[in-house]
């Protein structure tokens, strides 16, 4: 992950006035990203003891996941990763405009994720496969759980990159205006933290659910 | 943030408004103090209504048969009962209140980390409120589950479970909020010179707790959200009869609730070495020892949960190791309980309302928790679990633990936070009443407990009857004290004799600012070079 771009920021930066404490914001950031990481554990717990009770239903129902949409979102979300990590040295170099546009970038790629996430999901309700359709109602009980483990898991993960785009957007807007400059950027730093947060969420989900056969 | 320049003269917390009036001086605000007096009284109207809840189920087992309400309506009963005093009483109880106006005091700090987010956590524990109070009203009823959420039960009663869980959800994050908050102030905003081994123990017990609130509340948000989906949807994550697994259930569920039983006592203890050290006007003894057995609790904490389901269904190993780690997590609440014997020895012992209360809180909570090793023994629980013993362990733990702790501490800091003092005389005898009280009402539990009633039923056998219709008489005796014990403290706002800067000679920092403090806490931030408790270098 770029992380590594952003802790070089972290030093150079020291508090400007009373108020502010940039080492707070971000030390706050990093607990409440170890609850988001607890949250999804609890998931990944969940699936890996279902998964080992039922491991041919799992392998069932992860083959009928459609690999090549997963593999495209999950180039996407990197990428969407490295443009916010690429803005952070962006507006510490002063260059504004590229900082906007490399957010406004990221969001893009956020609405393609979703823009895929519907059309696989749609897909699958196409079929059947969904808690109560008729297809998923024929299935045995661990491919039922898979499915449903599927569709809260990647649910979930789908309100984050939601979220993590508002958050994107609120950032790219502070920018604009102002608020965020090259030696006050703690919530750009923030909001790129959770994207970061969103992107590595996926990199577990992607192999657990598609890959993993 | 509230940034006012008028320090020259003093003007108390409660006289600086921010330019709001009316109830948007509170609502509004971001000052620490005023959150946590927020919280006390929004908690307190919880206990109440908890304790009323109770008060009806003490009745309903005055004598067998069915007294006043159906079987289905005591379950809900119970539920609700549970629901709020654990969800809206204890878990939040002592950090957001005295945590919260105590804790930038304690360490020298103008306010915590992040003081709009410490006013959001209090929204969130409203509105959680709100969900867990709506089940009155909508849907089929309150939730019949008890509090605990058990699959698959839970996903197939009628009751309004779905709202329940979400309150839960949503009170644990207010819980992740402040524990966050707290965590990030101890990190960064100690005073000058306020190293870690200089903090009161009341900040250490907060620091620990903290902790657990934020590494173990998502994993129960992430299991009721699990069940809100299950009903919601119909699906079969811990329904057996769907392909889920109802033992997983319980796995998630007290992977949360055993450290979070930790959440709601390590503050408790925290305010009693604060306590104990004031009121024998001594150094608390192992002041190391003490500050490492939070960390200890904390983390042992987290690796006892299975001793919730020895009959539930678990393999032998598993059921020998965390009963060996139960009895683990009682050496640092034993270490605990000496050094705070060993401060009291020798010191010179002023017996007030609050040394009271933390006397009562290390009786009470003794019993509590050698009754606890008992239940964390494998050969007893397979007898005990499930029964009113283990509501008696449970209160004792509770309510003669954290529930007391929280009265010491209300009693110890009430003349700094609004400046006036209560009624010594009747503080003392509302506390006895209190004691007496408790006991005769949860003393007899264990008896019948032992003699094998089973808890959560509105019935049981005659031969019972004894031990419940005692158990029954010392509830009304409790509430009459806690009646009085609220009477007292309210009718201080009537008198409004004023409180000296220092009552009882403490010294830690709060002690040394102006009563009742002013928005910033401090004139100018102290630069600390004693200890918290150094009582011989004067």
């Amino acid at each position: 992950m770029s992380s590594s771009i952003s802790n070089s920021a972290i030093t150079a930066v020291h508090q400007v006035d009373e108020h502010r404490d940039d080492g707070a914001s971000k030390l706050g950031m990093w607990l409440f990203l170890f609850t988001e990481l607890i949250l999804f554990g609890g998931l990944f717990l969940v699936y890996s003891i279902y998964r080992l009770m039922n491991p041919e239903a799992f392998a069932a129902g992860s083959s009928h996941l459609d690999v090549s949409i997963g593999a495209i979102n999950t180039i996407v979300l990197i990428t969407s990763s490295a443009t916010v990590a690429i803005s952070i040295t962006a507006i510490q170099l002063k260059r504004k405009k590229l900082a906007i546009n490399l957010l406004l970038v990221t969001i893009l790629a956020a609405a393609i994720f979703m823009v895929n996430k519907y059309f696989e999901w749609g897909h699958k309700f196409e079929l059947g496969l969904f808690p109560g359709g008729d297809a998923f109602n024929v299935l045995e009980g661990g491919e039922k759980l898979f499915y449903v483990l599927y569709y809260f898991m990647t649910g979930l993960h789908g309100l984050h990159v939601i979220i993590g785009a508002a958050l994107i957007g609120w950032v790219a807007w502070e920018v604009k205006v102002g608020k965020q400059t090259h030696d006050n950027f703690a919530f750009l730093e923030n909001a790129g933290l959770y994207w970061h947060l969103v992107d590595l969420i996926w990199i577990f989900l992607f192999p657990l659910m598609y890959l993993i056969a | 943030m509230t940034e006012n320049n008028s320090t020259a003269s003093h003007i108390s917390y409660l006289e600086e408004t921010g330019g709001r009036s009316g109830i948007f001086k509170w609502i509004l605000s971001t000052d620490h103090k005023r959150i946590g007096l927020l919280y006390l009284y929004s908690i307190a109207t919880f206990f109440i209504v908890g304790a009323a809840l109770g008060v009806m189920m003490r009745l309903e087992l005055m004598n067998p048969g069915q007294q006043f309400v159906k079987p289905s309506t005591y379950n809900s009963l119970f539920t609700l009962h549970g629901v709020i005093m654990i969800f809206l009483f204890i878990i939040p109880g002592i950090p957001a209140v005295f945590g919260n106006f105590m804790l930038p005091i304690l360490i020298g700090a103008k306010d915590v980390a992040f003081p709009r987010v410490n006013l959001l956590s209090w929204y969130l524990y409203v509105i959680g409120a709100i969900f867990a109070l709506s089940t009155l009203v909508f849907g089929n009823g309150p939730a019949d589950t008890g509090w605990t959420f058990y699959a698959p039960y839970s996903v197939n009663t009628e009751t309004n479970v779905s709202m329940s869980v979400m309150a839960a959800f949503v009170l644990g994050f207010s819980s992740i909020l402040t524990g966050l908050n707290f965590i990030v102030t101890i990190h960064r905003m100690r005073a000058p010179g306020m190293t870690w081994f200089k903090m009161p123990l009341f900040a250490w017990s907060l620091y620990a707790t903290a902790w657990i609130q934020l590494l173990a509340t998502p994993v129960i948000g992430i299991t009721l959200l699990m069940i809100f989906a299950e009903r919601l949807l119909g699906v079969g994550l811990f329904d057996p009869s769907l392909g889920g697994d109802p033992i997983l259930y319980q796995h998630m569920f007290w992977i949360y609730s055993h450290p979070a039983v930790y959440v709601m006592v390590l503050p408790a203890m925290g305010v009693i070495s604060e306590v104990v050290s004031t009121f024998s006007q001594r150094k608390i003894y192992g002041y190391k020892a003490i500050a490492y057995s939070s960390l200890a609790i904390a983390f042992i904490g987290y690796f006892v949960w299975g001793h919730h389901m020895f009959t539930s269904g678990m393999s032998g190993p598993a059921r020998i190791i965390f009963s060996i780690l139960t009895f683990l997590v009682a050496i640092p609440s034993a270490v605990k309980v000496f050094n705070w014997i060993a401060t009291l020895y020798g010191g010179s012992i002023n017996v007030k309302a609050p040394l009271l209360y933390a006397l009562g809180f290390i009786f009470l909570f003794m019993i509590g928790g050698l009754t606890g090793l008992i239940l964390g023994a494998l050969a007893t629980d397979v007898h005990l679990h499930d029964t009113v013993f283990v509501v008696g362990h449970f209160h004792y733990v509770m309510f003669g633990g954290t529930g007391f702790a929280f009265m010491a501490a209300i009693h110890y800091w009430f003349p700094k936070m609004y400046g006036i003092n209560y009624n010594m005389k009747r503080a003392t005898s509302a506390f006895w009443t209190i004691f007496f009280g408790f006991n005769v009402m949860y003393f007899p539990m264990m008896v019948v407990g032992v003699m094998g009633m089973p808890r959560r039923y509105f019935d049981y056998l005659p031969e019972f009857h004894i031990p419940n219709f005692i158990s029954t008489i010392g509830s009304w005796i409790l509430s009459v004290g806690l009646l009085m014990m609220i009477g007292n403290l309210i009718a201080a706002f009537r008198k409004r004799k004023k409180a000296v800067d220092n009552p009882w000679n403490g010294k830690t920092l709060e002690w040394s600012v102006n009563t009742p403090p002013t928005l910033l806490n401090f004139d100018e931030i102290p630069t600390i070079t004693k200890g918290p408790y150094e009582y011989h270098e004067q």
